[in-house]
């Protein structure tokens, strides 16, 4: 090929570039900013396992909207066979308190900015609204 | 093929420029839309829809009328539409275009329009509206460029493209019609509860599809060494002839029901586009101009020596254009609202950023325009060659 | 392109589409939704709601029922009247009842206001027109509003021959001065809203915050709610005794509120 010393040498560099978040942390022991969300304090059960909420809260989340607001369905019995009511307002927050502590720390790290919240709130939302 | 819109004269360049900036300027109205909401333009809760929704019921009609060239020429093998063709089925990808775009700025909540698709509803005409809009745009696209590259190639189209031309002719009805359906059947809205409307629709449909086709041919015979043939755009003529007296006799037709029966649910409407209503007469003036011009231009196209001359029939063709613009761009869509269930007459005026907003997408319009007719010009120039 | 080349491209693709298929498949099982009633809820075969209007008129400065119903679901005061949002509000006699106003009508009743609401119809036109079924009628009658799925396109706005609901030309928020109440969401810009029948209350066996309020500044009476259906409710028992009649019923779309005038 022609030019094989200079394309080599790019594609090296580039390589190097795009595994950089990778070697990088794990040469220096800091992996940047790590995203800390504040767990609640008494409540150490969710509604499902931990595992499952990381994966899916959005899966659960929507069906939670279809059923109460689409189908007036308002218990959810979740894996365990332990009994909610469906509400991002009064089951949610309930525990998890303000958006800012804990849905917006993963959320603002990995640049997501869910609309949930231009209609829900949470009760330090409101104050700061107010 | 679609190279040749990449070399053009100093004249195409400047024109994609000029509609390049517009259409630019459109996009940034937009953005403050799509961040500050639909308050920026004049809607409210008496007349939520307006310029946007005018515009895409005006160029639904100008989609449609492409059928009035394909019927003659595919249906009825009239040869003289053999270079027409083209032209109609480029000027309906863009009109289509601009009825979709419309439709989009005019949602409140546009990240969702997939919501029409995922949660089909069949009995709402808009979702209707949506399916036979996309399907008229994919089948145009599709005729347009099957016949237009075995044109350029100097062969036959393949013969399965002719049922779906056959298929577009109906089709092109249905686009208008479904548009039309959105208004006829709402008890709310008397201004628009006749079965007239859809006829009316296509009248002035195809009074003003083909007068702007007919502008078109005339520029591109002007200004290239595209000629659609002078039997061809007499004939067009005479087909927006016989629309144009359809359309007034339709109008004359809903004056007179109106008037006659002096219901006041039906009158009121008629009173506020001709004559104002408690003091409220903001469409009055484009009103009576808009007949004043539709009328004059009938008459004028009566005679066959003034409709053969091309010059008056660019000035007769315009007017046309114009006098329909204000009947369904303005009068039609905000009278329905006015007065509104409660009796009370809000009036609408757009405001500049929704004005800019509508150019935007004209000038987008007439970008996809100028790019398709350049190729259609540059192939048939050499074709001739 | 030579034919390894081909084959690999061809390998990779369905390999990436394999992958991307297969995830969902490995998530991890979860609850479900309880098809039990929610202890406590108020059902009906039909809600309907029936206004005194005499003894609505016997307060007219009232706003009681407008001010609670809008407070409690974070309505927003929107000064503007070409951009305002009202759930419920009063129009004169002579708006709402076109048809039933005449030169010779009682004297100063043409004039006088009368409470209009979504009429929640039996054969409702927004729900008719509503491209993506944002807009729908329940089972018990109410016709509801999911602003999750909506467009914003203001078809139903359009078909409504009662003009009972509202668009949000802008973010409502700013314009929400008597305190948002966090337990009800708010709206965002560029949705349609309305009545809902409080929903959210029936679930909680409460009726609608418009009724309980008349009763308890009004007295019983002026505002009657209930199920329809149900013969012996106090709303069914009501329409059985008074003359009652309904806004444009000539349009067939079979309104559940009822004027007792």
């Amino acid at each position: 090929m022609y030019d094989k010393g200079k394309i080599m040498a790019g594609l090296a560099v580039f390589l190097v570039m795009l595994t950089l978040p990778f070697w990088y942390s794990a040469a220096t022991g800091k992996a940047g900013v790590k995203p800390d969300p504040v767990l609640p304090k008494t409540e150490k059960k969710c509604v499902e396992s931990r595992q499952y909420m990381r994966d899916a809260h959005m899966d659960l989340l929507n069906r939670w909207r279809d059923a109460v607001v689409r189908e007036d369905r308002h218990i959810y019995v979740s894996q365990d066979g332990t009994r909610y009511e469906m509400s991002l307002n009064n089951t949610c927050m309930k525990c998890h308190v303000e958006k800012a502590q804990f849905c917006d720390k993963c959320h603002t790290y990995l640049g997501e900015s869910p609309f949930c919240w231009d209609c829900h709130l949470d009760k330090k939302e409101v104050k700061g609204v107010m | 093929m679609l190279e040749k819109a990449l070399h053009g004269s100093r004249r195409y360049w400047t024109l994609i420029g000029i509609l390049s900036a517009l259409s630019l300027v459109g996009v940034l109205a937009y953005l403050k839309q799509l961040s500050t909401g639909l308050v920026i333009t004049g809607l409210s809760r008496d007349v939520p829809w307006g310029l946007y929704i005018a515009q895409f019921t005006f160029l639904v009609g100008v989609a449609a009328s492409a059928v009035m060239v394909v019927l003659p020429y595919y249906l009825h093998n009239y040869k003289a539409f053999g270079r027409l063709t083209i032209l109609g089925e480029f000027l309906a990808i863009s009109a289509v275009t601009m009825c979709m775009l419309f439709i989009f700025v005019d949602m409140g909540q546009p990240t969702r329009v997939l919501n029409v698709i995922l949660y089909p509803t069949p009995n709402s005409l808009m979702f209707w509206d949506m399916m036979v809009l996309q399907g008229y745009l994919i089948l145009n696209i599709l005729i347009a460029y099957v016949t237009f590259t075995s044109e350029e190639k100097g062969v036959h189209p393949p013969s399965w493209i002719k049922p779906i031309i056959i298929l577009s002719i109906p089709w092109a009805i249905s686009i208008h019609t479904v548009t039309a359906f959105l208004y006829s059947g709402l008890g709310a809205r008397p201004f628009w509860l006749t079965a007239i409307l859809a006829p009316r629709f296509l009248a002035s449909a195809f009074a003003s599809g083909p007068s702007l086709l007919i502008v078109f041919c005339l520029i591109l015979r002007k200004y290239t060494k595209f000629d659609a043939g002078e039997e061809a755009i007499k004939k067009l003529s005479e087909i927006v002839t016989y629309a144009m007296a359809a359309n007034i006799f339709f109008v004359l037709v809903e004056l007179f029901t109106a008037l006659y029966s002096d219901i006041p649910e039906h009158k009121h409407h008629f009173e506020y586009l001709f004559f104002g209503l408690h003091g409220h007469n903001a469409l009055v003036p484009f009103m009576w101009t808009s007949q004043f011009l539709a009328v004059t231009a009938l008459v004028l196209l009566l005679f066959p020596k003034i409709r053969n001359n091309f010059t008056y029939l660019f000035a007769i063709c315009v007017g046309i254009i114009a006098a329909i613009w204000i009947e369904k761009g303005l009068g039609m869509v905000v009278t329905g609202f006015i007065p509104s269930p409660l009796g009370k007459v809000t009036e609408y005026s757009p405001t500049l950023r929704e004005a800019l907003i509508t150019l935007g997408i004209y000038a987008g319009g007439f970008l996809i325009i100028t790019v398709l007719y350049k190729i259609a010009v540059s192939v048939r120039e050499e074709l001739e060659t | 392109m030579d034919e390894s080349r081909r084959a690999f491209l061809k390998t990779a693709g369905c390999a990436i589409l394999g992958a991307g298929l297969a995830a969902p498949i490995a998530r991890a099982v979860a609850g479900a939704v309880s098809a039990d009633a929610t202890p406590g809820e108020l059902t009906a075969g039909r809600w309907a709601i029936a206004v005194n209007v005499r003894k609505c008129l016997q307060r007219e400065d009232c706003r009681a029922c407008i001010d609670a119903c809008h407070v409690a679901h974070n309505v927003p005061l929107i000064k503007d009247p070409l951009r305002e949002i009202k759930w419920i509000w009063k129009e004169p006699f002579k708006d709402t009842f076109a048809a039933e106003t005449h030169p010779y009508l009682e004297k100063g009743l043409a004039g006088k206001n009368v409470l209009v609401l979504c009429n929640h119809c039996d054969n409702p036109p927004c729900v008719r027109v509503c491209p993506t079924k944002a807009t729908w009628k329940r089972p018990d009658g109410i016709v509801m509003m999911d602003q999750h799925r909506c467009i914003g396109c203001r078809y139903c706005i359009v078909g409504c021959p009662y003009g009972s609901r509202s668009f949000n030309w802008q973010d409502p928020r700013p314009f929400i001065t008597t305190g948002i109440k966090p337990e009800y969401p708010t709206r965002m810009k560029g949705v349609v809203e309305k009545c809902t029948f409080c929903t959210e209350r029936l679930v909680k066996g409460l009726p609608p915050v418009c009724v309980e309020v008349c009763n308890k500044v009004a007295g019983p009476g002026t505002m009657t709610f209930g199920d329809i259906r149900d013969p012996n409710s106090e709303v069914a028992r009501v329409l059985k005794d008074r003359f009652s009649i309904r806004r444009k019923p000539e349009l067939g779309t079979e309104p559940q509120i009822f004027y007792l005038v």
